[in-house]
């Protein structure tokens, strides 16, 4: 008997209004891999990534964790996946009346009875690990783009999660921190383990980071598989996609 | 044609018993945690700073001139009557009964009520709020349980500073001014008012932080939720407006509601 998916998704359909956005999604993520989701934008690679963490629920299909129906699973179960699952918004959504300190070590503070020495050196090691230390006291607003993204990394990175959702981690970079993001995710993704979703656009720099790769286009799945299939691959709107032309025009 | 009249009746309808569903909701789980494991004491102080010390210079100021008001308008009725004798019982049944708790959660709602919708608005719009949900922090016990707490502390005391500071004020007008003997005012004052007057004027207190706070927080909580379809920056100026005309509203419905089992 095969061991089913870390996480599947399997006809998945979203509607917003009269605006169907997922259309069927099939895709399936394999625990301990870095799978990257590309596709135009206003795809809805985002809403797709919101029904792993349970923001936003499906019309129809099944998202599945290890072969249960999330939505079925046990309040415990449930619970315990959510735990260990971080996710890192495209825009960040750093707490503004909150400083570096208090942002990093919030979930840890909710969600624990973690002592105040112990917080003070897990906090401060993800600080050092992510190139932003001595930053405890300062708020987001007097952060720097780039400096804004590390602190939501950190914040993402400081329960050891299982499972990091990615949300175009490296939009409004310039190509040097882009690359420093993709670097530092590659790096802690070996050093620690975890499971990566990342939702982005950077081709072909993303190849460099994806163990897989699905282009989501028009509602569904078009291409699943490895960067080099994917830059091979002779589906006319994945070709398009790579080559940046739109490919709503070659009907 | 009327099938459209009915439809959107029915449309308005049905969004409303969902809105009232939703804010009732929002106050049971809001409340429920109140009861629930880890204390959230740093929060509850920082929101009786923001609620109620931050207040305190409005709550004098308005309610100073109340009291003025009060008694200048009480002593050109009673003088009519000769009966200006009364005006200490005139100014702190007024007082204590009416103006000092629905002022002061009016006043609370313009200082506070109106930050908390925009404050929790803004978290909403920027994912703060979603953000909280997947570290698995749930939002409501994050963002109202500790204001809740702050405001059924804060808004007895502001009212009992408000009363206080109202019937300093109507001494100010009424005796020093209008040359009502001192003596008479303040024994008036202390003869006239019962306990069951200050206990109900704290009882009416109580229900406008439960009423100010889940209205305020509820709004900007659910500023995404609009009828008029409003997001960003135009959803939170629609929540914190909403916000405080619906608080004053209610506040002045309970407070005739209240009154009218009272007496």
């Amino acid at each position: 008997m095969t061991t089913p998916p870390f996480i599947e998704f399997k006809d998945l359909k979203k509607k917003f209004g009269d605006l169907e956005v997922l259309k069927g999604v099939n895709l399936s993520i394999t625990r301990g891999q870095v799978t990257v989701v590309i596709g135009k934008s206003g795809t809805g690679k985002s809403v797709l990534l919101k029904h792993i963490v349970g923001l936003i629920h499906q019309d129809s299909g099944r998202l599945l964790i290890q072969g249960e129906p999330l939505d079925r699973l046990s309040q415990e179960k449930a619970r315990q996946f959510k735990k260990k699952t971080s996710y890192m918004f495209q825009d960040n959504a750093l707490f503004d009346f909150l400083t570096v300190y208090e942002n990093i070590a919030l979930p840890l503070v909710e969600t624990s009875k973690i002592a105040d020495a112990a917080l003070q050196l897990k906090v401060h090691a993800r600080m050092k690990q992510l190139g932003i230390e001595d930053i405890d006291n300062k708020y987001p607003s007097e952060l720097s783009g780039g400096m804004r993204k590390r602190v939501a990394l950190a914040r993402a990175l400081v329960t050891d999660p299982e499972v990091i959702l990615f949300d175009e981690p490296t939009t409004g970079l310039d190509p040097i921190r882009k690359k420093n993001v993709h670097t530092m995710i590659k790096e802690h993704q070996k050093k620690f383990g975890f499971t990566a979703v990342i939702v982005s656009h950077d081709i072909p720099q993303i190849f460099d980071l994806a163990q897989h790769i699905a282009l989501l286009d028009a509602g569904i799945i078009l291409f699943e598989g490895s960067g080099e299939e994917l830059l091979h691959s002779e589906i006319p709107e994945v070709q398009a996609f790579i080559q940046g032309k739109d490919s709503t025009k070659h009907g | 044609m009327i099938t459209c009249y009915i439809e959107a009746i029915g449309s308005i309808f049905t969004q409303f018993i969902a809105s009232v569903g939703r804010l009732f909701l929002f106050f049971a789980s809001g409340v429920g945690q109140v009861f629930t494991l880890s204390f959230q004491t740093n929060k509850i102080l920082d929101h009786i700073w923001f609620i109620g010390a931050k207040s305190i210079f409005v709550i004098l100021l308005t309610g100073l001139f109340t009291g003025m008001v009060l008694g200048l308008q009480g002593y050109y009725t009673l003088v009519t009557f000769g009966s200006e004798a009364a005006l200490g019982t005139a100014v702190s049944l007024t007082l204590i009964r009416e103006l000092g708790p629905v002022l002061t959660a009016i006043m609370i709602t313009a200082r506070a009520g109106s930050a908390m919708a925009a404050e929790i608005g803004v978290m909403r719009m920027s994912e703060q709020i979603d953000a909280l949900v997947t570290m698995q922090i749930d939002p409501v016990r994050f963002v109202f349980t500790p204001r809740i707490l702050a405001a059924v502390l804060s808004f007895p005391l502001l009212t009992a500073l408000f009363d206080m500071v109202g019937i300093f004020g109507g001494y100010l007008s009424g005796s020093l001014l209008l040359g009502i003997n001192e003596a008479v005012y303040m024994d008036r004052v202390i003869h006239s008012v019962k306990m069951a007057d200050i206990w109900g004027g704290f009882f009416k207190s109580i229900v406008f932080a439960f009423v100010v706070t889940t209205i305020c927080c509820y709004r900007g909580y659910y500023s995404h939720v609009n009828r008029q379809g409003k997001f960003g920056a135009k959803g939170v100026s629609l929540a914190t407006t909403n916000a405080v005309v619906q608080s004053c509203v209610i506040v002045l419905i309970c407070d005739y509601v209240i009154t009218s089992f009272l007496v």
